[in-house]
């Protein structure tokens, strides 16, 4: 209250509450919104687990299951158990193993948790990925518009009338299966065309404001206008993207997963193990329960968080959907 | 005005060239030739070489590309590699079960989605809007095919009230069978696509209480239904029936995870299996068919609004 007396007192400008730098607004704008710091803690939670996964993990089953039988006691915390129950099933969460056990004897939280650096580690390559490529895109086709901007909006026009799963599918068919780069491939060739269409439009904006007509007239050449003038105004909306792209991302590889064209075991992904546990889903349910909660809690925080940085960095932006 | 309209059909057509391009260049990539796959593991070279002739796979691939879209635009699919029948035929059978599974499954999402968007923009910040942002958040980020499985172990297992997958024609099962398979695969979808809609529907409405107009209706001492209902919704509701098209138009083209857990034998499925055989007549005809309804979407979408919107003509 005195602050905005002593401004009235000196003639200062309006909003002097808090102006310092359109950063830390944001950042306090972000810090309001309670949902998207509870997505936040979750996400980071998450990732601790994943890359402690290899310590945390109580028992390493999925690497050491090819060598012994089913119906072979296992030692957990120094205790012998089964991880068959009498009637031939694998048996379902008990303390030794809090989520229960999957078809093959292993403990499915521990899946979890690797599951979990793999889903992560996909989707965030394939984030970053897609980025490179389209911020080129909308680059090159926004700053130099012409014949580069038709050719490039035909072919994003056209790539964005395949439906995204199915391009995604058969893109997995051709490649080489199995190896978990050619995953990231396809999640960044399916999504740069949404960035690519963000970007060209923020840059068709830009290009005609004056701060960008200025540089020019005082002989900055493209290269130095796209890196000093237009990118820096980019990072809100690319944060948004990557944060919202995540999510998707998830989901997708998770998808591929599931389908049989993603990640292939004995690796585990969360859409492989759902697919794996589909067939009993009626009798071991906790095989696919968990690692489609799993999926569920991780894009609802990516979500969460998205739309908190959305809200945050660009006041007045839009629901923007993927399909 | 209609130069207008030529350049923006002669564009679409484009695009699903562009569409047909990518997929045959996606398929360039399959080890192995089809020749080889139609005549199985044991043929002779000969019979290869005569498919290979027939087919026109000897060809060179920008020759073969040029004869498949000088077909296509004749209406002439051709023939799946694997089951030898018309392309288009495997089409138009698969097609009404698609149709089934979208047409229930937008209505449930209408009549969802849409009412809970206004209740929550009507009392924003209240108990009822928080809960219905949470469903909504739940809705978009859960994955349908585990959803579908879920709902399978609830309603259809443990409960019995619902068929376990499986479709059921209507000539055969008659309308109440038909829908009484589907009701489950309509919820799984519906779910996916209801909490983009309330989100939709939530902002749309916000956005609009918010303008001059709405507020000089308030103003002139209009009651308040009238006012929502009059000159609200009916604003709010345009851009959702674009997203509408959009979506039926995507969900034509076949929904394979819903599809695949509930064993629908629609489009998506097709898709998928031609996928994984390797059928690249199957698989350009089903991606061509997908792509035909979302550019066909686009276009009218870009239609309607230059009808609507004068202002928005020659931006493209």
């Amino acid at each position: 209250m005195s602050s905005i007396a002593a401004d009235a007192l000196t003639g200062a400008t309006t909003e002097p509450v808090h102006g310092q730098s359109p950063w830390r607004d944001a950042a306090r704008r972000f810090a309001a919104d309670r949902w998207a710091l509870a997505g936040l803690v979750f996400l980071f939670v998450l990732l601790m687990c994943a890359v402690a996964a290899p310590w945390i993990v109580p028992h390493v089953m999925h690497q050491s299951a090819f060598k012994q039988h089913m119906m072979d006691k296992i030692e957990v915390a120094g205790r012998q158990v089964d991880v068959v129950s009498d009637d031939g099933l694998p048996v379902g969460p008990n303390p030794h193993f809090p989520l229960g056990a999957d078809l093959i004897g292993r403990d499915v939280l521990s899946r979890i948790f690797y599951g979990a650096r793999v889903s992560l580690l996909v989707s965030a390559l394939g984030t970053l990925f897609a980025m490179a490529v389209g911020i080129l895109g909308g680059l090159l086709s926004g700053y130099y518009r012409g014949l580069i901007d038709i050719v490039i909006s035909r072919f994003i026009d056209a790539m964005m009338a395949i439906p995204v799963l199915l391009l995604a599918i058969a893109l997995a068919s051709v490649l080489r299966q199995g190896s978990v780069w050619v995953v990231v491939l396809i999640l960044g060739l399916v999504n740069w065309t949404y960035l690519a269409r963000i970007v060209r439009a923020e840059v068709l904006s830009l290009r005609e404001r004056d701060f960008v007509e200025a540089a020019r007239a005082l002989g900055a050449t493209d290269r130095m206008i796209m890196s000093h003038h237009v990118l820096p105004n980019l990072i809100g909306p690319l944060i948004v993207f990557a944060t919202l792209s995540m999510a998707g991302n998830i989901l997708l590889e998770s998808a591929l997963s599931f389908l049989g064209v993603g990640i292939q075991p004995p690796t585990p992904s969360w859409g492989n193990m759902i697919q794996d546990g589909m067939q009993f889903y009626s009798v071991a349910w906790w095989i696919t329960l968990f690692p489609g909660l799993a999926i569920l809690l991780t894009v609802v925080s990516f979500n969460l968080v998205g739309d908190g940085l959305r809200d945050a960095l660009e006041p007045g932006a839009r629901d923007r959907r993927r399909l | 005005m209609i130069t207008h309209i030529v350049q923006r059909l002669l564009w679409s057509v484009l695009v699903l060239v562009i569409v047909s391009g990518i997929t045959f260049l996606i398929f360039f990539a399959v080890p192995g030739k089809p020749a080889e796959l139609i005549a199985g593991k044991y043929a002779s070279k000969e019979t290869i070489a005569l498919i290979e002739k027939r087919l026109g796979l000897n060809r060179p691939k920008y020759q073969q590309f040029g004869m498949f879209l000088w077909k296509a635009a004749r209406g002439d699919w051709g023939e799946s590699y694997v089951s030898q029948q018309p392309v288009m035929g495997a089409i138009i059978t698969a097609f009404p079960k698609t149709l089934s599974l979208t047409i229930g499954a937008v209505a449930i999402w209408l009549l969802l989605g849409i009412p809970i968007g206004i209740v929550s923009a009507l009392r924003p910040g209240s108990v009822w809007d928080r809960a219905a942002m949470v469903f909504a958040l739940i809705g978009i980020s859960a994955p349908a095919y585990w959803l579908g499985l879920v709902f399978l172990k609830v309603f259809a297992d443990l409960l019995g009230w619902f068929p376990i997958g499986d479709y059921a024609e209507i000539a055969r099962a008659g309308v109440f069978g038909w829908a009484h398979h589907l009701v489950l695969p309509w919820i799984t979808l519906a779910l996916l696509y209801a909490g983009w809609y309330a989100r939709m529907a939530r902002t749309q409405m916000l956005d609009i209480m918010r303008m001059d107009y709405v507020r000089t209706a308030e103003a002139k001492g209009l009651p308040p239904r009238v006012v929502i209902f009059k000159h609200v919704l009916r604003n709010a509701m345009l851009p959702l029936v674009t997203m509408l098209g959009m979506d039926v138009a995507y969900l034509f083209g076949g929904a394979i995870l819903t599809e695949s857990v509930f064993g629908i034998p629609g489009i998506g499925g097709l898709a998928w299996r031609a996928i994984r055989q390797r059928d690249l007549p199957m698989v350009m005809g089903t991606v061509l068919f997908a792509a035909v309804f979302i550019v066909a979407a686009n276009l009218v979408v870009d239609l309607l609004y230059m009808g609507l919107d004068p202002r928005i003509q020659h931006e493209a």
